[in-house]
């Protein structure tokens, strides 16, 4: 029931990572961590004071980075990276590409700051094209979780996952919602049933879907409410069985929407049942400086972005 | 140690005719840079390396190659065939439809040696280095040696692994570049000038040799005091004098023959100047 998916606590997705990191220190000795002058603001410390030997500080070099994380996993250690996504991803594509996706190394790129709620900091670092670059990388799994509990769950399953993955999570504290059980890499999860129309989300733009699903329900529209995590592989027996039923979809993602998770669903839904859409994401634009809810209200991803365009399909 | 130089000529001239015979089959690849290379390859893989051709991944408890300069892969593919990691009728395949022997070296086909796809330039040292790192967490105390080129020294992922290693006191990590002064555009000089070698690979902390990459004697005295730098906490460069196109006389000391093949007649030519000694594939 929606009205039973609430929250006590704000917490932001990259300490579900530190912490998740914490356990995999203790649990598997073949995983290693790397980090291009971030540890701070990708929640690492407990790692590296309980694994001294197991953690690289590799200063700002991202590049090599990403090639030493082929080497260590070239020789069966499990590597971690951590830096934020913008440097996680177009700053060394071509290293990922060829050393890592090609290769197909057991790689875990951890990429936090993602998207217009890392603030302050501005377009240069607001990445919001990088799933769908990672997407595009013939082998490689992509993961955006949606709140602490998700990433941290998230993190230990893809530590146990072979091959390449791409984890993207954020700055911001946000509602913690999620159970930490029943993860599944590539397996939708389904918070609210409904008939009228399918609301697909992922990341932090979960909750707001969350929202905006419970005061579509109190108007009288029936959502089903799935929440996408891994944006690749993704779950297409899911998404088609709820879309089969609803005839109508809308996908919010913090995110461009070309490359976007939207754009994954639209050429699904093209290709095996035509149906109408709507997108929630950042058209064609770079952000901005501000504060996080401010920054997804000036880009079209507020709750109220979310409802418009599900009314907009139901009218 | 006795070491036959004799029988590493012999592997070095079949080795070359491979090289020839690949390249022009398919007219194409990079002849002039894999026959720089081919002494120091011979001599690293039927000397130097503890390795299986059996083939395991993740190489524990052996020497460890790789190369970073992966358009040289006619080469590297003739010396692991002749080492036994695959049939050397396997050759015939190079950048062919469906072959494992992929222009440039891969793992997405499987084939035995290979640890990591390299072609795009200046990351292979970064590579190397994880593999070091990995042997010492697994205390292994086999060596891992990257090949890479003088042209790809432009790459600036080079210069960032250039200064991981000595920090992290990388001493199982032997790094060789091949010196041929050449790229494709012309001499490295008038592309972009490499400067003073030595002083950067000094000053970032590496202890460096010179070598001259066509004398085996030098080689192997070269690469035994390399080994032997072991514990003293520094990584080691050995800048290694060759010259493209080295045994056929047409094809020394030019850009030219760097990524372009013999034709029918030149191959006569170049191959009437490599004794075939092991015997064709």
């Amino acid at each position: 029931m929606l009205k039973d998916i609430t929250y006590t606590d704000k917490k932001a997705t990259r300490d579900g990572f530190g912490a998740a990191m914490t356990e995999l220190g203790r649990e598997n000795p073949k995983v290693v961590a790397l980090c291009a002058d971030l540890v701070g603001s990708l929640k690492i410390q407990p790692f590296i004071d309980e694994n001294p030997d197991r953690f690289f500080q590799v200063g700002i070099a991202e590049a090599n980075m990403m090639g030493i994380a082929a080497g260590l996993a070239t020789a069966g250690k499990i590597p971690f990276t951590s830096t934020f996504a913008n440097f996680s991803t177009g700053r060394v594509y071509d290293q990922i590409r060829q050393s890592i996706a090609y290769s197909h190394k057991n790689v875990k790129i951890c990429a936090s700051h993602a998207g217009l709620t890392l603030g302050e900091d501005g377009a240069t670092h607001q990445i919001l094209e990088d799933m769908g670059m990672m997407k595009m990388l013939p082998g490689m799994v992509v993961i955006n979780p949606a709140d602490y509990n998700q990433t941290k769950a998230a993190t230990k399953a893809i530590a146990n996952h072979y091959g390449p993955v791409y984890l993207r999570f954020g700055r911001p504290g946000w509602p913690v919602f999620m159970p930490e059980d029943g993860f599944e890499i590539g397996k939708a999860i389904m918070l609210n049933k409904g008939s009228d129309i399918t609301l697909i989300a992922t990341g932090h733009m979960l909750w707001y879907a969350v929202e905006a699903a419970k005061k579509l329900e109190a108007d009288g529209v029936s959502v089903e409410l799935i929440n996408i995590h891994t944006i690749k592989p993704l779950d297409e027996e899911a998404i088609l069985k709820s879309v089969r039923k609803t005839g109508l979809c809308v996908v919010a993602e913090e995110h461009q929407q070309l490359g976007g998770l939207g754009e994954s669903v639209a050429g699904l839904l093209a290709r095996q049942h035509p149906t109408k859409m709507g997108f929630v994401a950042v058209q064609d634009s770079f952000g901005e400086s501000g504060k996080p809810d401010q920054l997804l209200e000036k880009y079209g991803l507020s709750i109220n972005n979310i409802i418009e365009k599900c009314q907009a399909l139901l009218s | 140690m006795s070491i036959d130089i004799a029988s590493l000529k012999d592997m070095a001239s079949q080795v070359r005719r491979d090289i020839i015979r690949q390249t022009h089959l398919v007219n194409s690849g990079h002849p002039g840079g894999s026959l720089g290379c081919t002494d120091f390859l011979v001599l690293l893989y039927f000397e130097i390396m503890k390795h299986d051709p059996s083939f395991n991944m993740e190489g524990n408890g052996e020497d460890m190659f790789f190369l970073s300069n992966g358009h040289i892969s006619p080469v590297w593919y003739s010396v692991l065939s002749r080492s036994g990691y695959f049939p050397v009728e396997e050759l015939n395949t190079f950048r062919k439809i469906n072959s494992r022997l992929q222009g440039h070296p891969a793992t997405h086909e499987g084939l035995p040696g290979i640890r990591v796809a390299s072609g795009s330039l200046g990351q292979g040292m970064s590579v190397a280095i994880g593999a070091a790192l990995a042997k010492r967490l697994n205390k292994d105390d086999r060596f891992v040696y990257v090949l890479t080129g003088d042209g790809e020294l432009q790459e600036g992922q080079v210069w960032e692994a250039a200064m991981f290693a000595p920090h992290y006191k990388l001493d199982n990590l032997i790094v060789t570049v091949d010196w041929n002064g050449q790229q494709i555009d012309g001499p490295n000089e008038k592309v972009m000038s490499l400067g003073d070698l030595k002083g950067k690979w000094t000053s970032f902390g590496w202890t460096v040799f010179e070598m001259d990459g066509h004398d085996f004697n030098s080689m192997i005295q070269t690469i035994q005091a390399a080994q032997n730098e072991r514990g003293k906490g520094k990584p080691v460069c050995i800048l290694m004098k060759t010259e493209m196109g080295k045994g056929v006389d047409f094809m020394e000391g030019t850009h030219q023959w760097h990524g372009k093949a013999t034709n029918a007649e030149q191959t006569e030519i170049a191959l009437s100047q490599l004794e075939e000694t092991i015997g064709d594939y």
